[in-house]
């Protein structure tokens, strides 16, 4: 049993895998961390990552390009960001319960379009999804170029926005306009920065990010939309985010222990055979999500203004 | 002072501000100047028009009439940026900081082009520097907020209006968190800058502080400017007077021969779970008939020992004995044994501002005897009977017991708070900042409350920033510094600067020897 | 823009609130009928007669109303105490779990003690799906929401291993279902013809208990008061943590008596589509209703009077049935804005 597990470490099929399964929570936690770094938690990532499973494979059903329903996605994805955002940077309301409404209200909507575009489906209908690309040179590399070098553009992408988003967060003016809105929102406007705005515009690219994590299971992982087919990853990222204590560098680790773990579940599900049933290994997610949540709560140190709302002239 | 250059022209003037908000008229044809070098203070109670004044400074608000001109030119109204760029800086009573970011974070923010590509540390890090030497204001730029005390907090404030090159620096209540110490300290810092030519606006309600620092005094009363004095030719009857409009009668405690014990702490210590400090060994005893008036700067144990003495948190070493029985954790039965608890912060733990006043006046017995029909179901006839009475007893202004409780002014919500306590005939009452933001009106009327209570028997534990009122109504004051408890010293025999140099670690022996 | 509170908040804006926010969600729905190319007057009224139109419609609108009074219900309890419990889907099946436990054959008892005895299982099992979740957040500050979300993955998974597995009925014709309820245990139906049961009357009696636990009570003053000022609550000695947990114990309760309505009263057997959603429509049925659980009563009524005509409507149209589903999805953010307009004044300036 136990070399078969190291067999299984060892392989470039599970490294592959794992990057594969990683790459839509690096952008749900991505987008959802930056929300919640502005001060704002957006629940409507379940329902967000849905609709842009759906926009986003259905753009190219429809005959547009790939990178063209990735956009598109993006873009449905920040409309509705910008919807969570009047809801709850606007008026204030609670962000727990806009999030579960915008999660209901976009999951039944994709469904809907679809249904509407598509009345007469029974199998799922297919597109062609992103290609993997094998990075010349890099991908020559044994085991690490198979799995990290000759993964689809999209999940490149992933990668990458880690440190962009770090970058941003970190080291420009608009990321400590960001991060400080989370903290002290008084503080940002005694500065001329209008809160509202900056909180606004976090939401909406948070939530764009979470659409193009909905559209790669659609156009990258698989290459139809099912229904219920983002199964939870929305809350998963949620969970990963306060794992990360609100970093974008300890999301990426967090998200790729939780795939791997993921990956491996699927592996052993093999090995184990009959054994064991395998909604077992299908749960392992929503029990690790908890754990994480746990594991951190004592050393999480969240953004102070997180959860409460602005108001122009408050305490000023 | 101004050895440079005189100029003429004020550097900032309001005009004929005025303000409304429904009926109320906040700010009423609000006149006045600021010139270069001064410091001139704002002098005003709660609600006097202050702070209204000066959100319309900075934009928050927008004045139904009038202007604000700066070095003569009109400032565009509705606009904090424009503010900003006119070179006026505020200090405001609750800091504007993000204690999870560090010092430079929080003085850079907003002082460059929002998408720029990068930030330039490195420019910022020289330019605080700079300033620093300059103005004797030091502060580790690296540092997270979080981990400064209140007056290095202060500082960077103050480092960052000057970070945007202000000329005028308001300051708002800025020395109700400080030591007297670190207030001297915070007015040499002022000098200098008016010194370089910059103008101080000083709003306070410290007649002390306002009679010794300023150079000229504006007062408001009601929205109004009440009047306009040289501080050399004002006393404090006259400010007083002209604040208040009216002569100012606050109570004072007469001497009374101290009864039983009803507090006995011996060498407490208590871990705060929170930020707050922790209690180191603190030994105090309090008798009925007796006010003991507790003096600190904030954050040095009061919080702690208040949670302690209302019964939210436990002890970890030491005994706490209250009329006769030891163990307080537990809000209820302190209640039951007799101890009236007044919270520091009325709208956050005070009240229930959603729920009705009858159902706040319940809230600590809500499963006494009186109320709890069966232990479970509550008699609403009795208690809405309970809240008539008090309403009447205790001159609450509003329209019944069904009102909304978050509907009350602060005085008549302190009275709401006052008739829960004392309706029950108290033997020991902590009263945590009884008076914080109220006007003089109402501070009459709490403190002779509790004068009453002390008449009748009530030993009381009167937590306070306010050294006046400590000295006006306690037998002896103790100092809290660093969660430990200075033995309390009859009144009499101190004097505000002894306490002052309590309340910076100092002994005041130690202190005069050298 | 700026908000204001206001002074004094008149009753008819309490009562207007939730109309004014179905209307806004109709209206919304309409242009989702007017793109499927149907008449928007026309395909509402197919909506109306498909849920009250006939005695057959009415009844189902009832039946259908009975599991959404309940998870109404837990969700308004638990909101009040701001314990946002979004896992009464979960609790719902735990319920039915716990039903079909005792309920298939391992107890035998006459059916005054078997209902009772299955309803106090059921709601047992609801609750105890949120001690986990309630402990954490009462004691490690761990988010309630997401760990109840995660909670009906997982519960779900479970049901789905029973019902494949120890638990599948071989009488099943391969079907994973649970075996029947005993008849002692079945609810019996109210009326001679339709699928409206006992459950029915089981939850309008739940929802006044709650109205007098709520309105009448040292729980319901402690709860209402720990959701509306934790720190105020303990300052004047109410113990939030216990009262938070007493809340969330209540809540899975409820819920899980909605599972035990669905298997007992209507299908007779636990399957893995026994709520197409319940525990979430309920967060809907709560908001509806501004939490009040008389109001949920009303508003469970009207989310389920929308499935069903739903339904109905897309026979005979060419609307998607998901119509349902984004009027109520809908309906949670018209909420929202309404009931704010009745606490605060909106000034554009």
């Amino acid at each position: 049993m136990t070399g078969d597990f190291l067999e299984i470490l060892l392989s470039a099929g599970f490294w592959a895998a794992t990057i594969r399964i990683v790459s839509p929570l690096i952008f749900g936690t991505l987008g959802e961390l930056i929300c919640e770094r502005a001060g704002v938690l957006n629940l409507g990532i379940e329902g967000i990552m849905t609709m842009g499973a759906m926009a986003g494979w259905m753009w190219v059903f429809q005959g547009g390009d790939l990178w063209g329903g990735i956009v598109f996605a993006a873009f449905i994805g920040a409309l509705f960001g910008l919807f969570h955002a009047s809801f709850t940077v606007y008026l204030g309301l609670s962000q727990h319960v806009t999030g579960i409404g915008i999660t209901l209200f976009a999951s039944s909507l994709s469904y809907y379009v679809f249904r509407m575009l598509l009345p007469n489906a029974t199998t799922p209908p297919k597109i062609v999804p992103f290609q993997p690309y094998a990075i010349p040179g890099l991908s020559d590399i044994p085991v690490i170029g198979e799995a990290l070098f000759s993964q689809t553009p999209l999940t490149y992408l992933a990668l990458l926005s880690v440190p962009a988003v770090w970058y941003v967060l970190e080291r420009t003016p608009l990321g400590l306009a960001v991060r400080m809105a989370g903290e002290n929102p008084v503080a940002v406007e005694s500065q001329g920065i209008d809160v509202l705005a900056v909180r606004t515009g976090a939401v909406m690219v948070g939530s764009a990010f979470m659409a193009i994590g909905g559209a790669f299971i659609t156009m990258s992982a698989f290459d139809a939309f099912y229904f219920g087919m983002i199964n939870g990853r929305g809350w998963i990222c949620v969970a990963l985010v306060i794992f990360a204590s609100w970093r974008p560098g300890k999301a990426l680790l967090g998200a790729l222990l939780f795939a791997g773990l993921d990956a491996l579940q699927v592996r052993a599900q093999q090995l184990a055979g009959a054994q064991i049933p395998y909604q077992f290994f299908l749960m392992a997610p929503y029990v690790l999500s908890i754990a994480a949540m746990v594991v951190m709560s004592r050393r999480a140190s969240y953004p102070k203004a997180l959860l409460v709302p602005f108001r122009r002239g408050d305490r000023v | 002072m101004t050895e440079k250059s005189v100029s003429v022209m004020p550097l900032l003037s309001f005009r004929g501000i005025t303000k409304r908000f429904g009926p109320l008229v906040a700010n009423d044809a609000i006149s006045l100047d600021l010139n270069q070098g001064e410091v001139l203070a704002l002098l005003g109670e709660n609600g006097a028009g202050k702070t209204t004044l000066m959100n319309i400074l900075f934009g928050h608000y927008m004045a139904e009439e009038g202007e604000i001109l700066v070095d003569g030119a009109p400032l565009p109204p509705g606009s904090t940026d424009a503010a900003i760029q006119a070179g006026i800086g505020m200090v405001h009573q609750h800091f504007t900081l993000a204690e999870n970011l560090t010092v430079l974070e929080n003085i850079t923010l907003g002082t460059e082009p929002l998408f720029a590509w990068r930030r330039d540390i490195g420019a910022a890090r020289a330019k605080i520097a700079r300033m620093a030497d300059e103005y004797g204001l030091h502060a580790d730029p690296d540092k997270p907020v979080g981990a400064l005390s209140v007056g290095e907090r202060q500082r960077v404030e103050i480092l960052k209006a000057l970070y945007r090159d202000a000329r005028i620096l308001i300051l708002d209540e800025p020395t109700a968190v400080l030591t007297p110490q670190e207030s001297d300290s915070l007015f040499e810092t002022l000098r200098k800058l008016t010194s370089k030519g910059l103008a101080v606006i000083f709003i306070s309600h410290k007649l002390n502080e306002i009679l010794s620092h300023t150079d000229r005094v504006v007062v408001l009363r009601r929205g109004a400017v009440a009047g306009t004095v040289t501080t050399s030719d004002a006393d404090r009857a006259s400010l007083a007077h002209m604040m208040v409009g009216a002569e100012v009668n606050r109570p004072k405690a007469t001497a009374m021969t101290p009864g039983d014990t009803v507090l006995r702490l011996t060498h407490v210590a208590c871990r705060s779970d929170s930020e707050a400090q922790s209690l180191k060994d603190v030994s105090l005893e309090i008798r009925a008939h007796e006010i003991i008036g507790l003096a600190g700067v904030a954050g040095n144990g009061q919080r702690t020992l208040a949670n302690l003495l209302s019964g939210l948190i436990a002890v970890d070493g030491g005994t706490v004995e209250i009329l006769g029985a030891t163990g307080v954790a537990d809000p209820t039965e302190l209640v039951r044994r007799g101890v009236g608890r007044i919270p520091e912060d009325r709208h956050a733990t005070g009240v229930v501002g959603e729920m009705p006043l009858w159902e706040n006046l319940i809230s600590e017995d809500r499963r006494g005897a009186e109320i709890a029909r069966g232990g479970f179901i509550i008699d609403k006839g009795r208690a809405v009977e309970r809240t008539k009475r008090l309403i009447e007893e205790f001159d609450i202004r509003c329209e019944g017991p069904e009102a909304e409780t978050r509907l009350l002014s602060g005085g008549n919500m302190q009275k709401l708070i006052l008739a829960r306590v004392l309706s029950r005939g108290p033997r020991f009452i902590l009263a945590n900042q009884p008076v914080r933001g109220l006007d003089e009106g109402a501070i009459a009327y709490v403190q002779n409350r509790l004068l009453q209570a002390r008449t009748a028997g009530a030993g009381i534990l009167l937590i306070s920033e306010d050294l006046d009122e400590l000295f006006a109504l306690s037998d002896r004051i103790a100092v809290m510094y660093h969660g430990r408890l200075t033995p309390p010293q009859n009144t009499a025999d101190l004097s505000v600067g002894d306490v002052g140099l309590l309340m910076s670690g100092q002994e005041p022996e130690a202190a005069h020897a050298h | 823009m700026r908000i204001e509170t206001r002074q004094d908040i008149a009753l008819w804006r309490v009562i207007l609130a939730p109309v004014l926010a179905v209307l806004a969600s109709l209206a919304l729905g309409a242009g989702l009928i007017i793109w499927a190319g149907e008449p928007v007057l026309a395909s509402y009224w197919a909506l109306l007669k498909g849920s009250l139109g006939s005695r057959f419609a009415l009844n189902e609108t009832l039946t259908r109303s009975t599991p959404l009074i309940f998870t109404g219900l837990a969700v308004a309890v638990a909101f009040r105490a701001k314990f946002y419990n979004i896992g009464a889907e979960g609790q719902l099946y735990c319920g039915a779990l716990a039903a079909t436990f005792l309920g298939t054959g391992m107890i035998s008892l006459p059916p005054y003690l078997m209902i009772p005895i299955l309803m106090l299982a059921g709601a047992m099992a609801g609750g105890a799906v949120l001690i986990v979740p309630v402990l954490l957040k009462t004691h490690m500050k761990v988010d309630e929401v997401v760990t109840t979300l995660l909670l009906n993955f997982i519960i779900l998974l479970v049901v789905g291993y029973l019902l494949e597995g120890p638990w599948k009925d071989p009488m099943s014709l391969g079907w994973p279902q649970a075996a029947p309820i005993v008849d002692e245990g079945i609810w019996p139906p109210l009326l001679a013809k339709g699928r409206l049961h006992l459950g029915f009357i089981f939850a309008l009696v739940a929802a006044v208990l709650a109205w007098a636990l709520m309105r009448f009570t040292i729980w319901g003053y402690e709860i209402r008061a720990v959701g509306l000022n934790a720190s105020a609550a303990g300052f004047a000695g109410i113990g939030v943590n216990a009262t938070v947990i007493r809340t969330a114990l209540i809540s899975g309760g409820l819920a899980g008596l909605a599972g035990v309505s669905e298997v007992a009263g209507l299908k007779g057997y636990l399957t893995l589509d026994l709520s197409p959603g319940f525990g979430y429509a309920g967060i809907a049925v709560a908001m509806l209703a501004q939490l009040h659980p008389l109001g949920v009563i009303l508003s469970a009524f009207f989310i389920s009077a929308v499935y069903v005509g739903a339904d109905a409507m897309s026979r005979s149209t060419d609307i998607p049935t998901y119509i349902a589903d984004v009027l109520v999805g809908l309906s949670v953010l018209t909420i929202l804005v309404s009931v704010m307009l009745t606490r605060y004044r909106i000034r554009w300036s």
